[in-house]
């Protein structure tokens, strides 16, 4: 019970600091620790494949692609110029009116059931995989040209333009 | 020979294309032997149609194809040849041959050759058409057809201003008449699911349809025909109308198109029979218009208008007879009035030609001798119009008249001392031209000369039908036996039974003749004692005129009465509507719209700053927005 | 594996939303206040990270993978997302000089 509420504290309390830092590279790590309590979230939960994939391709790529782009830009100073206080004012108070939404419609929905592992296989690769690789196969193939539109796209985007040049 | 039906107007029409493609390419004398011959051969064919017609002694009814079909009502495309339409074409053909040939020396020098002779062709098509159709939607592409090449004709020397005011002033009073004419069709395929004449006369006859608006249709139909006939109130077109080349007045303005309202009138016999109170109009609208014409006809100077006055006079005698139920005399006015009349403006346009182009009366006279043959030919046609036997005009205008005695005695009073007044301005203009001395310039004088045989030939020729055509319709007091009354029984036929007119006795009959001609005889002589032993001359614009013949001579005013009333209202409503209402009213909304969202636009555009922050920021307010009614919602 | 799982027996769902929603929440409060697009972007990824989590929960309750099935191709999505993302912010930064959101306003009128 309590490792949850803990995790859960660890999340809220990184996923603040990611937005509070002044350095984006102290924010990216920040961001890779909140990721880090996601993964456990997962594993918590019997995820194992997600918690996984989580770990490999959130932490392990996407993030590791944060810290390079900074790199490449070379903006690891901080140089970010920053908001007035009415704006952040303004911000927080819109993200607060826009838990509450959510929190007053968890209460209309009156929804107080725990969560019960009934089946410990559910998140397991092999279940998984037969689910995908059955009901969800054409998603699947068409998420593979998706990632490699995305490739062009972003090598097409990052080239320099020859003529330009 | 009904085989060939279809030959008759499609033959002008080919001449009209082959004319009006060659207008510039081919001479003149091709165009002008195409432009005849075609006509001429049409009056072949409808010489041998009448014989056939008159033999037969029924019509020939010839459908050429169904032309449209629009929920029951079925519309062929269908000739109708019967003793009316006969009579019609060989007027079309025959009068329309002669104008052509006629054409052919009078537009010589003129450089629309081509195109004159293509719109004759034209005219003559839609003509025919509108003779022969067997029904009214055939009559009315004639219809509007004719009034199209009559506004061409007119406005054939456009260059000129006020020859194109005259067309379009023709054009928009016949498209008055046509609304007319059009709703009562629309009004007889409603009552009668059928605009074929075949269909709807003897259903009509029968009385087989309760509550038919017969009135109603009729002066609708009427309303056409006064359009098409410059009768009252929209007789003012035709005067003005004169503004086209002479054979155009002889030949559409005299002879066919203005007589086609007569020929409406006459093929719808029956269901004018049908409604005497229209019967009534048409006889007193038309007695109006013969005398107000002719009164204005009294006191005009150019020669073409006292000619177009005089139609529009001898049309009202038309409509007179056709109002009291002599339908027979009314049509055979026509025929007569056809030959005199295209005969008179023939010879007018040959002392037009004559004298370099002065039309006006006051700088001719004396042509007697110079111009012999048009001289005979015209007093001929003077004769006839006057009503002094034996001419034609005698005869026809005698039926009319005895008809109109039957029904009316004030009635006959008028249409005698019209008649009066015919022969006093037909001899008038006679005597101004070609008696007592030559008052043009010394130019003028120089040049004067007979016109070419091409001229003179159609002007003899219509002379001699203008003496024997009365001979056709003798009435039975002088030893005839209406031969064209017999002809053109089976038309009229079923009307005659409803047409119940007390007999007149031979010596009634006899004195209303010597009383008609009396009071012509009169007229003549003291024309002849004003205008040729006085050598009277009428003044010169700009001089001081008797009140009643300033008021003859400026029409009664009746353009500036016209002008006064629908013109001026007109233009006042229509500056109110373009000025208030399009400009501030429409305008004003439109560019309102225009102006709002261009205003609104300006700033609304302010909102978008380029600022990312800005937009995520108003979209989260927005999804908070979404949620925040989807939870009220629920 | 036994006991970890034995752990969360007994947590509301409602937590677990509460839980997502704020971060869901710190997400879109890091979009409005930062300046800075690649943090932006970062903020982007923390609500989707948090919606994963909630879809995985949902799963887990009602016993059925597609959930999982799902995040699975949130996840593919948002690979490709930030490689085009990134790439976008390498552009601008080679046209600007900065990654300052608030120099695009040049994308207006």
């Amino acid at each position: 019970m309590s490792t949850f509420y803990f995790i859960a504290f660890l999340s809220i309390f990184f996923s603040i600091l990611v937005i509070t830092a002044r350095n984006p590279v102290h924010s990216i790590l920040y961001l890779i620790l909140t990721f880090f309590t996601f993964t456990i979230h997962y594993i918590l939960m019997n995820a194992q494949f997600l918690a996984i994939v989580n770990f490999i391709v959130y932490m392990g790529a996407i993030l590791v692609l944060f810290l390079y782009t900074l790199m490449l830009i070379n903006l690891n100073k901080e140089s970010e110029p920053r908001k007035s206080n009415l704006v952040k004012i303004a911000g927080f108070i819109g993200g607060a009116c826009f838990l509450i939404t959510i929190v007053a419609a968890l209460k209309a929905f009156k929804m107080s059931d725990s969560v019960v592992t009934q089946n410990n296989d559910l998140g397991l690769v092999k279940n998984l995989g037969k689910i995908l690789f059955n009901e969800f196969l054409l998603p699947f193939e068409i998420s593979s040209v998706l990632l490699l539109s995305a490739m062009v796209g972003a090598v097409l985007l990052a080239t320099k333009d020859p003529k330009a040049a | 020979m009904d085989k060939y039906i279809w030959l008759i107007p499609v033959l002008p029409l080919a001449g009209f294309i082959i004319n009006g493609i060659g207008r510039n390419t081919l001479s003149k004398g091709v165009i002008g032997f195409i432009g005849s011959l075609m006509v001429m051969v049409s009056f072949a064919i409808s010489v041998g149609l009448f014989f056939e017609v008159k033999s037969a002694g029924h019509g020939f009814d010839v459908k050429l194809f169904d032309w449209f079909a629009a929920g029951s009502v079925h519309v062929s495309f269908a000739f109708l040849v019967d003793q009316l339409s006969s009579i019609m074409l060989l007027i079309i053909t025959g009068v329309g041959f002669l104008i052509h040939v006629y054409s052919a020396g009078y537009m010589h020098d003129d450089a629309g050759f081509g195109k004159f002779f293509a719109y004759l062709n034209l005219f003559i098509f839609f003509m025919l058409l509108l003779v022969m159709g067997s029904n009214y939607l055939v009559m009315f592409i004639g219809w509007e057809g004719v009034g199209l090449c009559s506004y061409l004709l007119i406005g054939f020397w456009y260059t000129n201003p006020d020859y194109a005011d005259a067309a379009k002033k023709a054009f928009v009073m016949n498209r008055i008449g046509d609304l007319g004419f059009i709703l009562g069709i629309f009004l007889l395929i409603i009552f009668f699911g059928s605009t074929a004449f075949a269909d709807i006369f003897p259903k009509a006859a029968n009385k087989e349809f309760a509550g038919v608006p017969f009135t109603l249709i009729t002066i609708l139909l009427f309303v056409g025909a006064v359009g098409k006939s410059a009768q009252l109130p929209l007789f003012t077109w035709l005067p003005d109308a004169m503004a086209g080349p002479t054979p155009v007045s002889a030949l559409i303005h005299a002879a066919t198109m203005v007589t086609a309202g007569v020929y409406m009138i006459a093929r719808s016999n029956i269901l004018f029979t049908l409604a005497p109170v229209t019967m009534h109009i048409v006889a007193v609208i038309g007695l109006t218009t013969a005398v107000i014409a002719a009164l204005i006809a009294l006191t005009q100077t150019d020669i073409k208008k006292v000619l177009a006055y005089s139609t529009v006079s001898q049309l009202g005698y038309m409509f007179l007879g056709l109002g009291v139920g002599a339908y027979t005399g009314a049509f055979f006015h026509v025929l007569t009035h056809a030959f005199f009349k295209a005969l008179l403006f023939l010879g007018a346009g040959s002392v037009i030609h004559a004298v370099s182009g002065e039309q006006d009366m006051r700088n001719m006279g004396g042509l007697k001798g110079k111009l012999k043959i048009t001289f005979i030919t015209m007093l001929i046609g003077t004769l006839a119009i006057s009503g002094i036997p034996p001419f034609a005009g005698f005869f026809s205008k005698d039926e009319i008249l005895a008809h109109t005695f039957m029904h009316s005695t004030p009635m006959y009073i008028i249409g005698v001392v019209t008649a009066m007044f015919t022969a006093f301005y037909m001899f008038r203009m006679l005597y101004l031209t070609f008696y007592g001395k030559f008052r043009g310039t010394h130019e003028q004088e120089h040049h004067l000369h007979e016109s070419p045989a091409s001229m003179t030939i159609p002007l003899a020729v219509l002379a001699v039908l203008s003496i024997a055509a009365g001979f056709i319709g003798v009435p039975e007091v002088l030893g005839g036996h209406h031969a064209l009354g017999q002809f053109l029984a089976p038309v009229f036929a079923k009307s005659a039974p409803l047409l119940v007119a007390p007999e007149l006795s031979k010596a009634t009959e006899i004195t209303l003749m010597c009383v008609s001609v009396g009071a012509a005889l009169i007229a003549i002589l003291y024309a002849y004692v004003k205008y040729v032993k006085n050598s009277h001359v009428p003044v010169r614009d700009g001089e001081e005129r008797p009140a009643l013949i300033d008021i003859s001579y400026h029409k009664f005013y009746i353009d500036e009465l016209y002008d006064a009333i629908i013109r001026k209202p007109l233009d006042a409503l229509s500056d109110f509507f373009y000025k208030v209402v399009d400009r501030m009213g429409i305008d004003g909304i439109v560019n309102g719209l225009g102006k709002g969202t261009m205003e609104t636009s300006k700033g609304l555009r302010l909102l978008q700053t380029g600022n990312v922050g800005f937009y995520i920021f108003m979209m989260v307010i927005g999804i908070i927005s979404i949620l925040m009614y989807i939870l009220t919602k629920a | 594996m036994e006991t970890l799982t034995k752990t969360i027996h007994g947590i509301p769902l409602n937590h677990y939303i509460m839980l997502c929603a704020i971060i869901f929440s710190i997400g879109v409060i890091g979009v409005l206040i930062r300046r800075n697009a690649i943090v932006i972007f970062m903020s982007v990824e923390l609500m989707l990270n948090s919606v994963n989590l909630l879809l995985t929960a949902f799963s887990v309750y009602r016993g059925d993978a597609t959930g999982q099935v799902f995040v699975f191709f949130i996840m593919a999505l948002a690979a490709a997302e930030v490689a085009v993302g990134l790439a976008i912010i390498v552009m601008i930064y080679r046209n600007t000089n900065s990654i300052d959101i608030n120099v695009l306003n040049r994308l207006k009128w």
